[in-house]
């Protein structure tokens, strides 16, 4: 287990701790996306009627569904995006010094706060209903689809070079690399990321169901949305049988899908040794006995064939093996050209607007992003100080990793947004209440990232180690600070590096709620975000977003990237 | 099958590899030539980093030279060479692909059906000696079964030149021997359509033991120093007095001669000339090397012989030789390592004196009297690690130089020359009295 969380957990090559002139440029074109849909937002209908959300029990297994079928097609959206991001990014050199720092970025870039402009760009040039739900998966496949492609494209650029050299004397195409080296190679991340990718995807279905935008009122019906009338109702039956099947999916899905995955893509490790504990399915086993097998795979033989076809000639011999396809191509020209016309007419657009932001506005931004920082450190701080000694134990008792893991698992991959409404309404009329349900969400939504790096952390400490320890008797704070800590310190690392990530995202959800026909909110970016989309005040916000996602790149520069570097060089336990 | 006549099969004239620009241009391999005739078993024999498994990458097409031709069958070769194939060092086996899988996928990526695949995967699987493993993975088998079974997968796309880059190097000692005669074997028999075999080694006894001619490469940078015909009849035996001769002959090669000092030392980093590399030697592996000598009755000790003593790789051997001379602890003759009364003075030392003499002769070396003066011009008598990197970086590629580094600050440290923080990653002179 350890060694392969390390690996999927591992964030961008830390190789540029300093902003570049590549950031800047990637942040003027995310300014140009911005100023472009704000643009088309601003010609969409004035007053928009959602569907009534039935609080019925007997309506929920219908919104699970469309709930589910929403999140498939935004995960299988994000599948192929990330193949295909990720195979040129790795094979293109030219391509890659920019796709890479702009998937960089864009996985900073504050998810919810595009919401809108998407939504409302959308339903400029499409029917309502299907830009809702356009839109919705849109914003699920936004926030599933970075992890993925930055896992994709680490196991292509970690692939073994001896297996890439049989592949090039062998005269592999490119179509039976991918197939008998890449693919597999990769099969495990792509397995851990899609199921990070889908908990992170249920967090955001739960926002993503339901918006409201001063007189527009979009919905959609689902699972999310059921929660949030449900919770805005204050109907409490309703909210426990919606929760109960959040669980009841989340449960079958594991033991159905990523369970038997897992099981099934152990042969995929490269280490040349057998595990000693392989991972287990009951379903995978049930389907490796199932005499249907021989029989599906014989009728789809000929579709496979003519995807083989298809697939041979797409990806055919490639040119060399360390030939870099340096040469310009047509597409590259394309883009360029674009952006000569798009950048210009998008930093037009986008100053106009910023400058109708008076001095005091972004002032106040500045006091929020403080604000939000500051919550998202106290969330960073309470997660550690529980994550690190549970994890330590799970970790370093393989009795209790065996009962505790699956359980936490599941746990984790329960949406906090699901639970938000329940924790504001407990809260809510506590004093300084909405400032700690904020937090409480940044934390639900990010202490697992930050466990699980604990858990693999511990369990990778070498156990000579730990004699070498228990002989020395270290107990108590000096063996935390002689073996633990120094140990855990680069899961510590990346586990902060995206939870500190979700937990600034999260603020957008956290920091301002219209429960019960009113608004609340604290002082916070993310509440800025939220409160000028509902008003509709788009200079605000796209500064507000600008902002959140210029602290968020510079703190990954500044600190994390330097205390990831730090932990690669010197605590590295190889 | 001894020297052949045949037709030339692959011919390199003028092969250089270079690797970055500027400043930070580094030479793996320069003015090959080279000529592999049909019917030929080569081998290529050097110590690491001479560049053997560059050379046989351009051979078989899959990394381009920066300078030079390489011909096959007189056409020059653009890509992969479809007619060559190699049998990898670390095996480079798809784990998770059985056994049967591994061979076939070689021929279905030429264009064979899979049931022809499947047939002759099953015979060639059953002539390695593996029958019965097919539906194994990998994962499953030793390592000379693994061997065997990318033998049969490089056999099963029916190559004319056959590559093996230090196949047996990953092996324990029985299956590599045993191995090697099988090869030998596909090879003498004349079954199969290869017409030449290139190996990679850096072990000369299993040159001497399978080639009909060896390749003498040597570093610094990269280039052919000798080429050695092996004419005696298989099977060979290791005993005999020509075996032994010939052995001597090559590890001689090998060992170089003592050149006059400035040669020898070469110049400082950073400076015209060439820097000469510091061995990857361990200290403490030198001082038992010493010991060891020290403790012979020989006043010339067999090189061939230390390293069955030592049980050392020749590789690491010849690092810790090349050392020794280095820091004149000893001269290399004619295959025979003498060392010299410095050398026994080291080995009967205490520590304290060890590192008195240790550091009285790097102060000689260019390379660390670079070293010094720079760690005393800069103002704080201290520099980061990654300064010292940099400069470097002229003289070697990257890798390189953070080896030539690492060295340095293993010797340097020992020698109390320096300090170095490790938490600063800094380089430091240790203040003494009287300064």
């Amino acid at each position: 287990m350890a060694p392969v969380s390390r690996r999927i957990f591992t964030p961008t090559p830390p190789d540029r701790p300093r902003f570049t002139g590549a950031d800047a440029i990637i942040v003027l074109i995310i300014l140009c996306l911005l100023a472009a849909g704000i643009w088309l937002a601003e010609t969409a209908p004035v007053e928009v009627r959602g569907p009534e959300i039935s609080l019925e029990v007997a309506a929920l297994p219908f919104y699970v569904l469309l709930s589910v079928g929403r999140m498939a097609a935004a995960y299988l959206l994000s599948l192929t995006f990330a193949l295909i991001y990720g195979y040129i990014a790795a094979y293109n050199p030219r391509a890659e010094r920019v796709l890479m720092p702009l998937l960089d970025v864009l996985q900073s870039v504050p998810i919810l706060s595009f919401l809108p402009v998407v939504l409302l760009s959308l339903t400029a040039v499409l029917p309502e209903g299907i830009a809702v739900e356009i839109a919705s998966i849109v914003l699920i496949f936004t926030s599933q689809v970075w992890n993925m492609t930055f896992g994709w494209y680490q196991s292509l650029s970690t692939a073994p070079k001896e297996l890439r050299e049989a592949s090039g004397i062998f005269r592999f195409t490119r179509w039976r690399r991918l197939k008998t080296l890449e693919l597999p190679f990769g099969a495990l991340s792509l397995i851990w990321n899609s199921m990070m990718s889908w908990a992170g995807g249920w967090f955001f279905l739960m926002a993503a169901e339901i918006f409201t935008l001063g007189a527009r009122d979009f919905r959609l019906p689902g699972l999310g949305a059921y929660l949030q009338t449900a919770a805005n109702a204050e109907d409490f039956v309703a909210i426990s049988w919606g929760i109960a099947a959040l669980v009841v999916v989340i449960v079958i899905l594991d033991q159905l899908l990523w369970r038997p995955l897992l099981a099934w893509a152990d042969r995929f490790k490269l280490e040349m040794v057998e595990s000693d504990a392989p991972p287990e399915s009951w379903f995978y086993d049930l389907l490796q006995r199932a005499s249907l097998r021989p029989w599906i795979a014989r009728a789809l033989e000929p579709a496979g064939h003519a995807v083989e076809a298809i697939m041979e000639r797409l990806m055919p011999l490639p040119r060399g093996l360390d030939v870099a396809e340096n040469r310009r191509s047509a597409t590259e020209w394309v883009f360029y050209l674009g952006a000569l016309v798009a950048v210009p007419a998008g930093v037009f657009f986008g100053g106009r607007l910023l400058l109708q932001l008076p001095l005091e506005q972004w002032l106040d931004i500045a006091l929020a992003v403080g604000a939000t920082l500051l919550r998202v450190v106290a969330a960073m701080a309470i997660a550690l100080l529980w994550t690190v000694p549970v994890g330590v134990y799970i970790g370093t008792q393989p009795r209790a990793a065996a009962v505790l893991q699956p359980i936490v698992q599941v746990v984790a991959s329960i949406p906090a947004t699901a639970l938000f409404p329940v924790l504001v309404l407990g809260l809510l009329y506590l004093p300084g209440g909405l400032n700690l349900a904020a937090v409480l969400l940044m934390l639900l939504g990010t202490q697992w990232y930050l466990l699980f790096n604990v858990i693999a952390g511990a369990a990778a400490i070498p156990l000579d180690l730990r004699y070498t320890s228990d002989l020395l008797q270290l107990r108590g704070w000096p063996r935390w600070r002689m073996l633990i800590l120094p140990a855990l310190f680069p899961y510590l690392i990346t586990g902060m590096i995206t939870a500190s990530g979700g937990a600034w995202n999260a603020s957008i959800v956290a920091e301002y709620i219209v429960f019960g026909g009113q608004a609340y909110q604290t002082l916070g970016i993310g509440a800025q975000i939220t409160a000028a989309t509902a008003v509709g005040d788009y200079p605000r916000l796209l500064a507000a977003t600008l902002a959140m996602i210029v602290t968020v790149v510079a703190i990954n520069r500044l600190v994390w990237r330097r205390l990831y570097r730090l932990a690669e060089t010197i605590y590295r336990m190889e | 099958m001894t020297i052949s006549n045949g037709k030339a099969l692959v011919e390199l004239s003028g092969v250089a590899q270079r690797y970055g620009r500027g400043e930070k241009r580094f030479t793996a391999i320069e003015n090959i030539n080279l000529t592999i005739r049909e019917g030929e078993f080569v081998a290529l024999l050097g110590p690491s980093g001479c560049g053997k498994s560059t050379l046989l990458r351009i051979i078989t097409g899959l990394n381009l030279p920066s300078e030079g031709t390489v011909r096959y069958r007189s056409v020059p070769l653009s890509g992969v060479n479809p007619y060559a194939t190699i049998v990898f060092q670390s095996f480079a086996l798809f784990p998770w692909l059985t056994v049967e899988a591994n061979v076939e996928v070689a021929m279905r990526a030429r264009g064979i059906p899979a049931e022809q695949a499947n047939a002759r995967a099953v015979q060639l699987i059953d002539m390695v000696g593996l029958d019965g493993f097919e539906q194994a993975y990998p994962r499953e088998l030793s390592g000379g079964m693994r061997q065997k079974v990318g033998i049969a997968r490089a056999l099963a796309v029916d190559p004319e030149l056959l590559c093996l880059d230090e196949p047996f190097s990953a092996l324990d000692v029985l299956s590599a021997e045993t191995l090697r005669g099988e090869v030998l074997e596909l090879w003498t028999s004349g079954q199969l359509q290869i017409r030449a075999v290139l190996m990679v080694s850096h072990n000369i006894e299993e040159a001497i033991f399978m080639a009909d001619r060896i390749v003498v490469m040597d570093k610094g940078p990269g280039r052919i120093i000798a080429e050695v015909p092996v004419t005696l009849p298989h099977p060979r035996d290791r005993k005999s007095d020509a075996f032994v001769a010939l052995t001597d002959r090559v590890y001689a090669l090998l060992m170089g001669q003592t050149q006059p000092e400035h040669v020898e030392f070469g110049t400082e980093p950073g400076q015209a000339g060439r820097t000469r590399a510091l061995p990857r030697a361990a200290v403490t592996e030198l001082a038992g090397l010493l010991e060891h000598v020290n403790s012979t009755p020989v006043e010339r000790d067999d090189i061939y012989q230390l390293r069955e003593d030592l049980g050392l790789d020749f590789n690491d051997l010849q690092a810790l030789i090349e050392a020794a001379e280095l820091l004149g602890f000893a001269r290399v003759e004619t295959g025979d390592f003498i060392i010299s009364p410095l050398g026994e003075t080291f080995a009967d030392a205490s520590i304290l004196a060890r590192k008195e003499i240790f550091a009285s002769r790097l102060r000689r070396l260019p390379f660390f009297r670079w070293m010094l003066r720079m760690l005393e011009a800069s103002g704080e008598r201290a520099l980061r690690r990654d300064v010292l990197l940099t400069a470097l970086e002229r003289d070697f590629p990257p890798d390189e130089a953070e080896r030539q580094l690492d060295i340095a600050s293993e010797w340097g440290r020992y020698a109390e020359l320096f300090g170095y923080d490790d938490s600063q990653s800094r380089f430091f002179l240790e203040e003494r009295d009287g300064q």
